[in-house]
């Protein structure tokens, strides 16, 4: 599904990825976990060909295809999801319309009849029932006025109206409550399938406990540094992550 | 990212071909000599010779206006032509058959069939070709109702009395130094009566089309609403691509008697000019209505070409409760450079206006709102409401504000709001992360920005403007 071997990018002239390999498979789910700083949110950046982000060196493959040689739109349209730290707001233009201009791009690209507007609709509801957003969010402009909580949902709903590939969650959890948060994992464990890969970026245990990952990853100044089972998890949240730069050398078991 | 936000709104002018029509066009110049002329070969009465004559003495000694906030080279008045018809149009055609398929193939280039039977249903059409109305559709079938709509040209030989009764009584000759010019030298136009108690059958609405190189084109158009009566009414322009500037110089008059209403609409789309500013449309327009008792006039108006726009469609509110409502999309690109807005005069009790700017301004463009809200001492109960919205795509153009109110009534309600907004490189990154190119992206934005104003618009031209600003509305399922 992912190959990333030796990634170094930039963003205004300071290398953030300083040499970062990752493999998923499909099916899998990995966790990111690393300090603040380390890199994560700009990871999830360079893998949807933000401009802003360089890439020095490396190699991005994705499905067997080389990455950096594609537009932000054709990683989109090829399968891949980012659900953003901080979603923004696109006032007047309603989520219903952003949507649906979003699923007929994406079918177009396959060569998929577009769907009917009462086909959408239906879909677009089902959708909100299972973010549970009220289906009168979908009249409303792309997160306008929408609360933190109700920003992250609505990153959830387009994610399920699109049916990605491969799901880049940056820090979804961040800002949920308790049961916000339980929803999103929920809405994530509903798509896991044989074929679709998540990577999700987080601070917290908590959400794992619910998504169960594949591996943890620990980033940290631009590397990964350790990798292992979720297990990981639990002693990153006990111990904090200085006692992995003690050691030196354990990192890449994958 | 902002490289992508310019290729989206860089669009070539697809209205800009221009026509191998044979026509008798006037040496450039303009003294009474010419006027005189131009009288005579539309068959004018004395009266309206005279009339034109006296606004030419006036214009004469007006000053050239320079407060807008526009920067032009000055205009040689005398180097252009004013007056320019199709050769073919010497012995009037009697039927659509007659008329020169050259011509009927330019409108049907620009998608206005003018044959009746192609026609959008319900949609009578005067076309304006340079200086001459050259059809009017669906005339017989307006008759049945009682509504009369044709060229400006043949109103004045046929119904003098409503021409004399109204031309100028809501834009006076004197009343500024473009409207003085258009009053001297005006050439076609449309008229419209609609009689008492009538709702016009269909939508009205005129074509102009600019064709011949250094003309200019002075139009008039004067819509009468008698007494209860209902009426809608369309114009749209187009020009080709020239590396000239050329002049248009409109005048619109509305009339709204008691209880009458109008909704008058432009979707305007006259060659804006290239990257750097070379040819395109000076569009000085001056386009008022008086509205009398009870009566309502709505101006909307979608504006995207023209590389100098100055126009303030107005009401004057002078019956009581009468009613003035102008929604306003104005778009700038390339160089273009607009002035507009509108004055609403609030004379009578209990009137009200509404005023819904959105300006849109990309590359090095300049996009002005300029408005007056008068309430005047008699405006018992007057209120007013304006909302003045700009949003600016990419970091090279301006938008202004210049709002005047005058209030000289204390029980009159003024309400003023504004805001600026921008496209961000983060908005344009979230629809293109989820597959929406950044044309599709900039377009919906605009077009959210702009719903207010479009739902204003009848159906059909809502469509077009929305092509206009290249939004297609197939994405709007709600």
């Amino acid at each position: 599904m992912l190959s990333i071997k030796n990634l170094k990018a930039s963003i205004a002239g300071k290398t953030i990825l300083k040499g970062l390999d990752l493999t998923v498979n499909p099916g899998e789910v990995h966790a990111i976990m690393g300090p603040n700083g380390s890199g994560k949110s700009t990871l999830g950046y360079v893998l949807s060909g933000r401009e802003a982000y360089i890439v020095e060196e490396g190699s991005i493959l994705f499905e067997g295809v080389d990455l950096l040689t594609m537009g932000i739109e054709e990683r989109a349209l090829a399968g891949l999801f980012l659900a953003f730290q901080y979603p923004l707001e696109i006032p007047g233009v309603s989520n219903l319309e952003f949507l649906k201009a979003a699923v007929d791009a994406q079918r177009e690209a396959r060569g998929e009849p577009l769907m009917s507007s009462k086909e959408f609709l239906n879909a677009a509801r089902e959708a909100c029932k299972a973010v549970r957003l009220p289906t009168e969010f979908l009249k409303r402009g792309v997160n306008e006025g929408f609360s933190g909580g109700e920003k992250k949902r609505n990153d959830i709903l387009q994610m399920l109206m699109l049916q990605p590939k491969l799901c880049i969650l940056d820090e979804t959890d961040s800002g949920l409550d308790i049961d916000a948060l339980k929803l999103v994992a929920d809405c994530v464990n509903s798509q896991r399938d044989a074929k679709r890969s998540f990577v999700v970026v987080t601070h917290y245990q908590r959400l794992l406990d619910y998504l169960k990952p594949d591996y943890v990853h620990v980033l940290s100044e631009g590397k990964i540094i350790k990798s292992g089972g979720p297990s990981l998890a639990s002693e990153l949240e006990e111990q904090g992550y200085a006692w992995l730069d003690r050691q030196p050398g354990e990192e890449k078991s994958l | 990212m902002t490289d992508q936000i310019q290729k989206a709104i860089s669009r070539e002018y697809e209205a800009g071909f221009t026509s191998s029509i044979e026509s008798n066009t006037f040496e450039p110049g303009l003294d009474e000599e010419v006027i005189a002329r131009l009288s005579a070969i539309k068959g004018e009465p004395q009266w309206m010779l005279d009339w034109r004559l006296k606004a030419f003495a006036s214009w004469k000694k007006m000053p050239e206006p320079h407060w807008a906030h526009i920067d032009y080279p000055k205009i040689d008045f005398q180097a252009i032509s004013y007056y320019s018809s199709p050769k073919s149009m010497d012995d009037k055609p009697k039927s659509l058959d007659e008329i020169d398929p050259e011509l009927l193939a330019t409108y049907e280039k620009l998608g206005i069939p003018l044959l009746e039977q192609q026609m959008l249903a319900g949609v009578a059409v005067d076309a304006v070709f340079d200086s001459v109305s050259v059809v009017t559709t669906f005339r017989e079938k307006l008759k049945e109702a009682g509504v009369i709509f044709c060229s400006i040209s043949e109103a004045i030989k046929e119904y003098p009395e409503l021409v004399q009764k109204y031309l100028g009584s809501v834009v006076p000759r004197t009343d500024n130094y473009y409207a003085a010019l258009n009053s001297a030298v005006f050439t076609d136009g449309s008229f419209v009566y609609v009689p008492k108690g009538v709702r016009c059958p269909m939508e009205l609405s005129t074509y102009f089309r600019i064709n011949e190189q250094n003309t200019g084109q002075f139009e008039r158009t004067l819509v009468i609403a008698d007494e209860g009566s209902h009426v809608s009414y369309l114009e749209g322009c187009s020009a080709p691509q020239r590396d000239e500037n050329q002049l248009h110089a409109a005048v619109v008059e509305l009339v709204a008697l008691d209880d009458a209403q109008i909704k008058y609409s432009t979707v305007q789309n006259w060659y804006p000019g290239d990257e750097q500013g070379r040819g395109g449309i000076y569009n000085f327009v001056t386009k008022r209505a008086m509205c009398h008792k009870n009566a309502k006039v709505s101006w909307t108006q979608v504006e995207t070409g023209s590389a100098i726009t100055w126009k303030y469609p107005s009401c004057i509110l002078r019956g009581d409760n009468s009613v003035g409502e102008f929604y306003s999309v104005a778009l700038t690109r390339g160089r273009q450079q607009a002035d507009t807005g509108t004055k609403m005069i609030h004379l009578g009790k209990n009137t009200r206006s509404t005023i819904i700017s959105k300006g849109i301004s990309a590359a090095q463009s300049n996009n002005s709102y300029r408005g007056l809200v008068k309430m005047m001492p008699t405006a018992e109960g007057a209120r007013n409401y304006t909302q003045c919205d700009s949003l600016l795509i990419g970091d090279q153009c301006g938008a202004h504000t210049f709002p005047y109110i005058e209030s000289r009534n204390p029980t009159a309600i003024v309400e003023h709001e504004a805001t600026t907004s921008k496209v961000s490189d983060d908005q344009l990154f979230l629809c293109q992360q989820r597959g929406i190119n950044s044309e599709k992206a900039v377009s919906m934005i605009v077009n959210g920005f702009c719903k207010e104003v479009f739902k204003q618009l009848p159906m059909e031209f809502a469509v077009e403007a929305g092509k206009l600003l290249e939004i297609s509305l197939e994405g709007s399922v709600g």
